[in-house]
C-alpha cells in the first residue's frame, strides 16, 4: 500500500493556492462591473482565513510534510504571519490607488496573493528544491507587478530591470545550491546540516557555493552590493507595488536567509557570518549616506529600506539565538513602521495627481497636522529616537551583536545611524519649518485612515508592549536552534 | 528652630523669586523681609540659647551622599560660632531688606533683588550651618553665585557686569584651591565631617605629602589650601581686586555681603577648621603675615580713594586683615568678635554712605560733597557714630575688638605676631585718617556740588533711616555688652568646643599682660589720625593737593591701589586673552571645527554624492556590481583559507 504524502502540516498553502485559483476563474468570468472589488474583497478574506488555519489549524509544533521538503515550526508561523499582515495591508492601501492610475486589474490582488502564496513556501522550505519553488513564485509574481503599470515608461523599465537582474541572482542561487549538492549530496535541510559540522570543517568548493546563494537571496533582500535595483525599482514601481515591495518580500526573503544559514549551514556559522557582517556593514554605509542626497521620497525610502537590512544583519551576523530573535523583533516593528510611513506616502497627493518629491510635504504641519504627526512618528521611529518603536529594534539587534562580541560592528552601526538620522530628521523639518507648499488632499479611505492611525499607534506606544512582539520573536528563534 | 532659620530665606526666595511679578512689588518685598526678620528673631533666641545655656547641638536634615567611604549628610551644626554667625547674617540681612525697600523703591525689578537678597542669605547660613566640608562649600559657591547675581544686579552697565564677572573669576582661583583642600582633608582622615576629621587630625599631624618629589607636612599643605579659599573670598592681599569693583552693585548689597556677611566667610573657615589650623605653626604663620599686610595695603589705598564706597570698601578690606593675623596667633575669639562688631558698624557705614548717594542723587565723588551735615543730620549722626565705632573711640564695638586683636599680636611673641603688631597699628593710624577724612570731605567744609543737586538733598525716609538706628545701637553697645563672654574671662566657656587652641597659644590670656604702652597704642594713633584729618581738611583746606604734589610717587601707588589691577592685567588677563583667542580661532574653528563637524559634514555630502553615482541606472552596471560581490567574497575566502 503506497503511502500518501503527509500534508496536513501545508493545508494553510494549500488553501491559499486554491482560493486564489478560484478567484481568477471569478475574475475571468465574472461579467460584474466591480470585478476588482470583488477580487480584492474575497482576497482579503482568504488573507485571513489563511493566517486563521496558520495560526489555529497547523499550530507551531515542528512537522514535516511533503516527503520532508516542507517544515513548519514556531519560526514559519511568526514568519507566515508577518506576511499575510503584510498582504493584506498592501492590498488594502492598493486600492484607492489603481482605480485611480488606470490599474484597475483584477489581476492586481491575484499577483500579490501568488506572491505571498510563494513567500510562504519560501518560509516553510526544508529542501533547496522547495525553497527554488517558493523563491520562483514569489519572484515571478514581483516582476509582473514592477511593470504593473504597463503604459508608464518608468514602470515597465523598473519592471524590466528586476526581472533582469532577479533573474541573474535565479542563476547565482542554483549554481551555489548546485554546488552544494555536488558537495553534500542531498538537497535536503537535515541531511545537508549532517553533512557540515563545525568538526569536519568544510570544503572550499563547499563555500563557494554557499557564497553564491548568500548572494542570490541577499539580492532579495536587496543588501549591498546586491541592491542596485533596490532604488530604480522603489522610484519606477507604481507606489502600492513599492509599498508591498518594501515589507513582504523583504520579510520573506529575511526568513529564507535565516532559515538557510541556521538549518543547513548552521555548523559554518563561523565563515557565513564574515560575510554577513561585511554584507551588513556595506548596508548600512550605502543605505545611510546615498539616502541624504535623494529628493525623491520614495528612493529615499529605497536607500532607507536597504540600510534597515543592514541592521537587521547586524542580528543574523551575531549567529546566535538571540541574534537571531533581534532580526525577527526587528522585521515586525519594519513591517509597522514602514506601511505606516508608506500609507503616508500613498496620500501624498494635490488636487488627484500624486507627488513623490521630498519638498512637496513642506509646511505640512501647517495645511495637515495629523499627517504631520504620524510622518514624524514614523521618522522619528526610523531614525531609533526612543520611545518609539524603532528604537527598540535597534537597541535589541545592537544587544545581540555585543553579546556576541561585535563590538566594531555595533559601532558602525550606531555611527551609521547618526548619519542616517540626518535625512530623516529633514523630512520633519521640512514639514514643520519650511514654508508651506500646496496643500495635499485630505486622506482617501475609511480604511487608509484606520491603516495611518493604528501604525501610527502602535509604532509610538510599542515599548509598552513590547512582549507581544517579543514572545513569540523568543519562540520562534528557539524553534531553529532545536530549544 | 534652626531648620526654620535656615530655609526661611530660601522659601521667600523661591516664592519671590519665581512669582515675584505676579505678586507685586509692595507683597515681595513684605514676604522676604518679613520672612527674615522671623529668621533673625529665632537667631537671637538661639545665639542665647547655645551661648549662654550651652545647649549645641545637631540637626540632620538627610543623607547627602553615600559613596563608599564617602558618606555625609546634609545636616545643621549649632554650635556657638554658628550661633554668633546666626545674630550677624540674619541681623544685618534683615535690616538690608527693610533698607532696601526705601533705597531700591524706584528700581523696575525689586522683587528679582529682594529674591536674590533673600537666596544669599540662605546660602550664607548654609555655610555657617554646615556639619562638613562639602555642605560648607554648597554654601561657600551659593553665596558665589549670589554675589555675582547681585554684583551684576543692574546688568544693563557695563561695568557692573564686569565687575560681577570678575568677582566670579578671582574667586574661582580660591575655590580651586578650597576644593583641593577639602579632596586632601578627606585623603588625610577619610572624611569630611568636622567631628570626625577634627577628631583624627592630632594622629595624621606628621603625616608627610609628596608632591614633585618634594615631601611637605600633610595638614601644613591642606590648611594653606584651605585659607587659599578664605583668601578669595575675604578678599586678602592678592585675591583682593574683585572686592572694590564690587561696589557697582546696589549700596544695600556691599553692606550686606562685601562688608558683613560674605566676605567675613573665610575669617568664619579658619576660626570653624580652628582645630586643624592649630596644628600647623607654617600655616597660621601664613594666616598671619597675609592678614597684617592686607590690613596695612588696604588701608593705604583707602588714605586717597574719592569714591565714598570705595574708601569703605578698602575699609572692609583692611579689617578682615586684623581679623586674619587675630586669627593667625590663635585669638579666635578675638577674631570672631571683630567680626561681629565689624559687621556692624561696617553694615552701618555703608548703609549710611547709601543714604548720602541717595541724598545727593547718586554722586558717589567725596569730592562733590561736602556742607551737607545740617542738611540730612541723622545720617551725618549715624555716621559719625559708626566712624567712632571703626577708629575705636573707647566704649564703643570697634575699641573692644580691634584693641584685642592688637593685643593678642604683640602678646604673640613671635615674629610673625610683632609684624603684625606694628602693621596693625599703623593700619590703625590710617584706619582714623581716612575714616576722619571721609567724614570731613563728606558732611563737612564747603559744598562742592552744584545746585541743583545742593537743592534736592534731603533726609532718606523712615524705612532707611530704622535700619540704621538700629545698626548704630549695635555700634554702640554690642562691644561692651559682649565683651566679657566673646574675649574676657568667660571666653572659654563661651566658646564651648567650637573653637579650639592649643595648649601652648594660650593667647588670650597672655594678651591681656602685655605692658601699658601696647595697650594704648591704638588710642593714640586713632586721636593722631584725627587730628591730622582735621588739620588737613577742615583747618587748611587744599593742603592734601599739595602733600598729593610733593608726595606724587607715594601718592600715584596708593590712588592706583599699587597696581595689582594694572599688574594682573598684565600677567593674566591679557595672556588669556591671547591664549583664548588662539584656541578659539586656531583649536575650535580650524582645527576642532574643520576636521571635526564641518569636515564630517562635509565629507559625509561627498560621500553621499559618490553614493548615487553608483546608481547609474544601466543594467550592466548593477549586474557587474554583483558579480564583482561575489567575486571579492570567494576570493577573500580562498585567501584566508590557503592562510589558515
Amino acid at each position: 500500500m503506497t503511502e500518501l504524502p503527509v500534508l496536513f502540516p501545508a493545508y494553510p498553502e494549500i488553501f491559499l493556492a486554491i482560493a486564489i485559483m478560484a478567484l481568477m476563474m471569478i475574475g475571468a468570468y465574472s461579467k460584474a462591473e466591480n470585478t476588482l472589488g470583488a477580487v480584492s474583497a474575497l482576497t482579503q478574506v482568504s488573507f485571513v482565513v489563511t493566517a486563521g488555519l496558520v495560526l489555529f489549524v497547523v499550530g507551531g509544533a515542528t512537522q514535516l510534510a511533503m516527503n520532508d521538503l516542507f517544515i513548519v515550526d514556531q519560526f514559519a508561523v511568526y514568519m507566515k504571519l508577518l506576511i499575510l499582515l503584510a498582504s493584506l495591508l498592501a492590498v488594502t492601501m492598493s486600492n484607492g490607488f489603481i482605480r485611480r492610475e488606470g490599474m484597475a486589474k483584477f489581476e492586481y490582488p491575484i499577483l500579490i496573493a501568488f506572491a505571498t502564496l510563494g513567500m510562504m513556501m519560501m518560509v516553510s522550505a526544508n529542501d533547496l528544491m522547495s525553497l527554488y519553488i517558493g523563491l520562483e513564485l514569489q519572484s515571478l509574481s514581483l516582476y509582473v507587478m514592477a511593470a504593473f503599470q504597463r503604459d508608464n515608461s518608468r514602470s515597465t523599465e523598473a519592471g524590466l530591470k528586476y526581472f533582469v537582474l532577479g533573474a541573474l541572482s535565479s542563476g547565482m542561487l542554483l549554481y551555489g545550491m548546485s554546488m552544494v549538492y555536488g558537495f553534500a549530496g542531498s538537497t535536503q535541510f537535515n541531511a545537508l546540516a549532517n553533512a557540515f559540522t563545525a568538526d569536519t570543517g568544510a570544503h572550499m568548493g563547499v563555500i563557494v557555493g554557499l557564497i553564491f546563494m548568500v548572494a542570490g537571496l541577499a539580492f532579495k533582500i536587496s543588501a549591498v552590493p546586491f541592491h542596485m535595483w533596490t532604488p530604480d525599482v522603489y522610484e519606477g514601481a507604481p507606489t502600492p507595488v513599492t509599498a508591498f515591495f518594501a515589507v513582504a518580500p523583504k520579510v520573506a526573503a529575511m526568513a529564507l536567509l535565516i532559515r538557510v544559514l541556521v538549518g543547513p549551514f548552521g555548523g559554518l556559522v563561523a565563515e557565513w557570518s564574515q560575510v554577513i557582517v561585511v554584507l551588513s556593514i556595506l548596508s548600512m554605509f550605502i543605505g545611510s549616506f546615498a539616502a541624504i542626497a535623494q529628493s525623491n521620497i520614495k528612493r529615499l525610502m529605497a536607500y532607507s529600506s536597504i540600510g534597515h537590512i543592514g541592521f537587521a544583519l547586524i542580528g543574523l551576523a551575531a549567529g546566535t539565538e538571540g541574534g537571531v530573535e533581534a532580526v525577527l523583533i526587528y522585521l515586525a516593528i519594519y513591517l509597522v513602521m514602514n506601511i505606516g510611513t508608506f500609507a503616508c506616502i500613498l496620500n501624498m497627493k494635490v488636487g488627484g495627481r500624486m507627488v513623490e518629491n521630498i519638498s512637496d510635504l513642506a509646511g505640512l504641519s501647517k495645511n495637515n497636522p495629523v499627517m504631520a504627526m504620524l510622518i514624524m512618528v514614523f521618522m522619528f521611529s526610523m531614525a531609533g529616537i526612543p520611545p518609539m518603536a524603532g528604537f527598540m529594534s535597534k537597541l535589541f539587534v545592537f544587544k545581540a551583536a555585543i553579546d556576541a562580541g561585535l563590538i566594531a560592528l555595533t559601532v558602525i552601526g550606531a555611527v551609521t545611524s547618526v548619519v542616517s538620522a540626518f535625512y530623516y530628521l529633514r523630512v520633519i523639518k521640512v514639514m514643520y519649518f519650511d514654508d508651506p507648499a500646496e496643500k495635499l488632499d485630505s486622506v482617501e479611505s475609511g480604511a487608509m485612515k484606520l491603516i495611518l492611525a493604528v501604525t501610527g499607534i502602535v509604532t509610538a506606544t510599542m515599548i509598552f508592549y513590547m512582549p507581544v512582539v517579543t514572545d513569540p520573536a523568543i519562540k520562534a528563534a528557539s524553534s531553529l536552534f532545536g530549544g | 528652630m534652626i531648620t526654620g532659620i535656615v530655609f526661611l530665606p530660601l522659601i521667600g526666595a523661591l516664592i519671590v523669586g519665581f512669582f515675584g511679578r505676579a505678586l507685586g512689588d509692595k507683597v515681595s518685598q513684605i514676604i522676604t523681609t518679613g520672612l527674615l526678620m522671623v529668621a533673625a528673631a529665632m537667631s537671637w533666641f538661639t545665639f542665647f540659647d547655645v551661648g549662654f545655656g550651652g545647649n549645641a547641638y545637631t540637626v540632620t536634615v538627610l543623607s547627602w551622599v553615600a559613596s563608599g567611604d564617602f558618606i555625609f549628610n546634609w545636616a545643621l551644626k549649632v554650635d556657638t560660632l554658628t550661633a554668633v554667625m546666626l545674630i550677624v547674617v540674619t541681623t544685618v540681612s534683615s535690616v538690608v531688606h527693610l533698607y532696601s525697600i526705601g533705597y531700591m523703591h524706584h528700581d523696575k525689578s525689586v522683587p528679582r533683588f529682594m529674591a536674590y537678597l533673600s537666596f544669599f542669605t540662605f546660602a550664607m547660613l548654609m555655610l555657617v550651618t554646615a556639619d562638613n566640608l562639602v555642605q560648607m562649600f554648597f554654601g561657600w559657591e551659593g553665596v558665589g553665585v549670589a554675589s555675582y547675581l547681585l554684583i551684576g544686579f543692574w546688568f544693563e552697565k557695563p561695568s557692573a557686569n564686569a565687575a560681577a564677572m570678575k568677582a566670579f573669576i578671582v574667586n574661582r582661583v580660591g575655590d580651586f584651591g578650597f576644593a583641593l583642600g577639602i579632596f586632601l582633608i578627606f585623603v588625610l582622615t577619610g572624611s569630611v565631617e568636622f567631628d570626625t576629621i577634627f577628631a583624627a587630625i592630632p594622629a595624621v599631624a606628621d603625616a608627610n605629602f609628596v608632591f614633585l618629589g618634594m615631601e611637605f607636612n600633610a595638614i601644613t599643605i591642606s590648611c594653606l589650601l584651605l585659607f587659599m579659599g578664605a583668601m578669595g573670598k575675604s578678599a586678602q592681599l592678592g585675591l583682593h581686586t574683585w572686592l572694590p569693583d564690587a561696589m557697582e552693585g546696589p549700596t544695600p548689597v556691599s553692606a550686606l555681603i562685601h562688608a558683613a556677611t560674605m566676605v567675613t566667610a573665610g575669617v568664619f573657615m579658619v576660626c570653624r577648621l580652628s582645630p586643624i589650623f592649630e596644628f600647623s605653626e607654617v600655616a597660621l604663620t601664613v594666616v598671619t603675615i597675609v592678614g597684617a599686610t592686607t590690613a596695612f595695603f588696604a588701608a593705604t589705598v583707602g588714605l586717597t580713594q574719592t569714591d565714598i564706597k570705595r574708601v569703605i570698601a578698602y575699609s572692609t578690606c583692611s579689617q578682615l586683615g586684623y581679623m586674619f593675623f587675630a586669627a593667625g596667633v590663635s585669638a579666635y575669639p578675638a577674631a570672631m568678635f571683630h567680626l561681629t562688631t565689624h559687621a556692624f558698624f561696617k553694615a552701618l557705614l555703608f548703609l549710611g554712605a547709601g543714604s548720602v548717594i541717595h541724598a545727593m542723587s547718586d554722586e558717589q565723588n567725596m569730592m562733590k560733597m561736602g556742607g551737607i551735615r545740617k542738611l540730612i543730620p541723622f545720617t551725618w549722626a549715624v555716621m559719625l557714630i559708626g566712624t567712632l565705632a571703626i577708629t575705636g573711640v573707647p566704649g564703643l564695638s570697634g575699641y573692644f575688638s580691634k584693641d584685642m586683636i592688637i593685643e593678642a599680636a604683640y602678646a604673640a611673641g613671635s615674629g610673625a605676631g610683632g609684624y603684625a603688631f606694628w602693621l596693625g597699628v599703623i593700619a590703625a593710624l590710617m584706619t582714623s585718617f581716612y575714616s576722619w577724612r571721609l567724614m570731613f570731605l563728606t558732611f563737612h567744609g564747603k559744598p562742592r556740588a552744584d545746585e541743583k543737586t545742593m537743592a534736592h538733598v534731603h533726609e532718606s525716609p523712615l524705612v532707611m533711616t530704622i535700619p540704621l538706628a538700629i545698626l548704630a545701637v549695635g555700634a554702640v553697645g554690642f562691644g561692651a555688652v559682649f565683651a566679657g563672654d566673646f574675649i574676657g574671662e568667660g571666653y572659654k566657656e563661651f566658646w564651648g568646643s567650637s573653637i579650639y587652641i592649643a595648649e601652648a597659644n594660650n593667647i588670650m590670656k597672655e594678651a591681656k599682660q602685655v605692658p601699658s604702652w601696647v595697650v594704648w597704642s591704638p588710642f593714640i594713633v586713632m586721636v593722631l589720625g584725627l587730628v591730622l584729618a582735621w588739620v588737613i581738611y577742615i583747618k587748611k583746606p587744599g593742603s592734601a593737593d599739595k602733600l598729593a604734589k610733593s608726595f606724587s610717587g607715594l601718592y600715584a601707588f596708593s590712588l592706583n591701589k599699587w597696581y595689582f589691577d594694572e599688574l594682573y592685567d598684565a600677567i593674566f588677563v591679557k595672556p588669556s586673552f591671547v591664549i583664548g583667542r588662539f584656541f578659539w580661532k586656531r583649536g575650535d574653528e580650524k582645527t576642532i571645527d574643520y576636521f571635526g563637524p564641518d569636515g564630517v559634514a562635509a565629507r559625509t555630502k561627498d560621500g553621499s554624492k559618490l553614493a548615487s553615482l553608483l546608481q547609474s541606472g544601466y543594467v550592466y552596471h548593477y549586474a557587474f556590481a554583483m558579480l564583482i560581490g561575489v567575486v571579492v567574497f570567494v576570493t577573500w575566502y580562498m585567501l584566508s583559507g590557503m592562510s589558515a
